[in-house]
């Protein structure tokens, strides 16, 4: 069998039903085997879409991503997705084609040494040197992929390999001397854990994309309905535990609430549960819990004790181990806290003024959506100020339902995301929530969209500026609004006209609800929803980069 | 709880690898992408045929050290991380150095490689190399004692570190 052949076969034993990708010269032999394949090609219009959108299938199904992508400039444009995937513990296969292997390192034709340079933003990744090889390393890739703290691998196959003959035989089992996964917790940590928290006055549950990965959220919420413990979420975290709760704090860090900001600086322990304590949740990370003891449940004993000292840290999967927890465990007495955070919920809600007569708020559409949709849609977000709005104003009560590039914080990636997430699940309504300049970064994936069906809406919250860099400036910089406005721009209903999608703009609140209702009704092809918002809203609360809780700023005290 | 920089002093790490190609960049690179210069490292091959030990010999704080290991241990093709600072171990490492050595300085020089068991690997007019082999501190000395005649080349191979029984 053909060292192609053998690939696409390898596919077929791990069950991959959608691969996203884009030909070339040396991939050629590769395609040629797809050409029958039994899963469904998805054919990006870049090769970052295509991992952009095999993230949002992976992260909206729990399954791995499949990439493939040429030599050279096809490679090196999977980077930026790539390093998404890394930083946020997604699982993908990437395939890229590299020249025959005489003629590595001569610069030779569309030639890059993609092993080294995505050698620190993948998981493992592999040049297959042998035919004999090739099996294995794919077996390896998915196992290394989707288990531990999962992410994602590369393999560089040379075109000779691709054309290249041997027997084809997938292995059963891997044998990796140097990498084996912890995923029971140690039963003495765990009882450590569990007297601590019953002896806590004033306890948070700090959950993050590790509950998400893992499957956990059920565990999650049996454990708090045991303990009564409030629960903050990360960005990723969202949806682990329904914010519709009243022990969900919802979201912490830079915008996160301010009730979640206050309980988690006030308490006196922090149960972190697959997080890991991100510069933009801890801010300043010495006045960060000033009186906490910590612990620290997770899978990556890398991300243990890295940014904030663990009292009792506990290596393993967060599902196991929060089952574990919840049986022996029993209630700490903390009435009065729980008085404390209802307090501070009542008092400090997140708000925007709603009378605005003007241009429409940002948060008044994300709010329309979340009831036109009864929190049943699947979010993707791009980057700056639509994510955190997304975050803030829509509540999310089940995990899968929020994808958004966190850690990387990379623009463009949302739409060829939420392009992953409907076919990842067809049955659910996937929205884009985007900016007027993230949206710009990726748009030619629209086509995509368009030609397999998918009723993605975009709903970009354009304010002709990229209004997350304005709002620092407006707040940091002067005013000083250096290259941030953007509002030489599209006309976003012409452009989804020409692709074949729906688009309509909307510049006044009446027209909110009944757009959405449109859009909502379109099930056979992508929308475009160009809402004209409020230019200068901004994003609030906000602690300031590298400062304390202390530093808050609320939108009360600027008006 | 505030994370305190730490002091920085020398570590010795060993590092035990599967043979593949590519591992020493992936080894390397954790250290570099932090900022840390590597003092030394050593590629040595070991009782086993597909397995290598890097000896690896830098400066730094504790707790960057301390997630340089974890790090490393995430590295698929790294077996095992030990970390030899605060061990007892055996360490050798071996120098060339190539000395001044005018032909009245030439018996004291001699006299200094026997007391340190060099040998004479080579002699010019001029010069002469001597090779030592050793612990790490004992060749410092001697490089120290050999530094009033003139170092004109000197090469050190980097240490090699097993654990003592």
């Amino acid at each position: 069998m053909k060292g192609a052949d053998i690939i696409v076969e390898s596919l077929k034993q791990e069950k991959v039903e959608h691969m996203f990708g884009y030909p070339g010269g040396v991939v050629i032999p590769i395609f040629h085997a797809l050409y029958n394949a039994p899963f469904r090609f998805i054919l990006s219009r870049h090769e970052q879409g295509a991992v952009h959108a095999a993230d949002g299938y992976a992260r909206a199904s729990g399954r791995p991503g499949v990439v493939i992508a040429t030599s050279g400039p096809g490679a090196t444009n999977c980077v930026t997705g790539i390093a998404t995937a890394h930083m946020d513990s997604v699982p993908l296969i990437v395939f890229t084609g590299q020249v025959k292997r005489e003629q590595i390192g001569n610069d030779a034709f569309q030639e890059v040494d993609i092993t080294g340079i995505t050698r620190p933003i993948t998981k493992h990744n592999y040049l297959v040197q042998d035919i004999k090889d090739l099996a294995r390393i794919i077996k390896e890739a998915f196992y290394i992929a989707t288990t531990g703290r999962p992410g994602p691998v590369l393999i560089d196959v040379p075109v000779d390999i691709s054309n290249a003959e041997y027997k084809f035989s997938y292995p059963e089992t891997v044998h990796l001397r140097g990498y084996k996964p912890v995923y029971e917790g140690h039963p003495g940590q765990i009882k450590k854990a569990c007297q601590l928290i019953e002896n806590s006055k004033r306890p948070v549950i700090y959950a993050g994309g590790g509950v998400v990965i893992s499957n956990a959220s059920k565990e999650l919420r049996e454990f708090v309905k045991k303990t009564q413990i409030p629960v903050t979420t990360t960005l990723l975290g969202l949806g682990v535990y329904p914010e519709t709760d009243r022990l969900s704090l919802e979201m912490l860090g830079m915008h996160g609430t301010y009730y979640a900001n206050h309980a988690v600086n006030e308490s006196d322990l922090l149960i972190a549960v697959g997080a890991r304590f991100d510069d933009r949740v801890t801010g300043k990370i010495a006045e960060f819990i000033p009186s906490a003891e910590v612990i620290h449940i997770d899978i990556d004993p890398a991300s243990v004790s890295k940014n904030v000292p663990v009292n009792i840290p506990i290596v393993g999967d967060c599902k196991q181990v929060l089952a574990e927890m919840t049986q022996i465990i029993k209630a700490p007495e903390i009435d009065e806290w729980l008085a404390v955070v209802d307090g501070l919920k009542r008092e400090h809600p997140l708000t925007y003024e709603k009378n605005d007569k003007g241009r429409i708020k940002p948060q008044f559409v994300v709010e329309e959506i979340y009831k036109q949709t009864k929190g049943d849609a699947i979010i993707c977000t791009e980057v700056g100020q639509n994510q955190m709005w997304a975050a803030q104003f829509y509540k999310y009560t089940q995990p899968r339902t929020f994808i958004s590039s966190g850690g990387l914080g990379t623009m463009g990636y949302g739409f060829p995301a939420a392009i992953g997430a409907q076919l990842a699940r067809p049955e659910k309504r996937v929205i884009d929530i985007a900016g007027d300049g993230s949206i710009q970064m990726n748009i030619q994936e629209l086509i995509v969209a368009v030609q397999h069906r998918l009723p993605v809406i975009i709903a970009i919250l354009n304010n002709g500026f990229l209004g997350m860099v304005r709002q620092w400036q407006q707040l940091f910089y002067e005013k000083r609004y250096s290259h941030t406005c953007i509002d030489f721009a599209p006309d976003f209903v012409k452009l989804a006209e020409a692709y074949g999608a729906v688009g309509m703009r909307i510049d006044t609140y009446e027209e909110v609800a009944p757009a959405l209702q449109k859009a909502l009704e379109i099930t056979d092809r992508p929308i475009i929803l160009d809402f004209r918002i409020s230019r200068e809203e901004n994003v609030y609360p906000m602690v300031p980069a590298g400062q304390s809780f202390k530093e808050i700023i609320m939108r009360e005290l600027l008006a | 709880m505030a994370s305190t920089e730490g002091d920085i002093r020398q570590y010795v790490i060993s590092v035990k690898v599967e043979n593949r190609f590519g591992v020493l960049a992936r080894v390397a690179s954790l250290f570099s992408a932090r900022g840390y210069n590597i003092d030394s490292l050593t590629v040595s091959a070991t009782e086993q045929e597909d397995v290598s030990i890097m000896t690896i010999v830098v400066q730094g704080d504790d707790r960057v050290i301390e997630q340089v290991k974890k790090q490393l241990n995430k590295l698929i093709n790294v077996i095992k991380v030990t970390d030899h600072t605060d061990l007892p171990t055996v360490e050798r490492e071996f120098v060339l150095v190539k000395v001044n050595a005018t032909s009245s300085k030439r018996a004291e020089i001699y006299q200094l490689g026997e007391i340190f068991k060099a040998d004479i690997a080579d002699i010019s007019p001029k010069t002469i190399t001597l090779g030592v082999k050793g612990d790490p501190e004992n060749i410092n000395n001697f490089i120290e004692l050999l530094k009033p005649y003139g170092i004109k080349e000197l090469m050190r191979t980097g240490r090699v570190s097993l654990l003592k029984e």
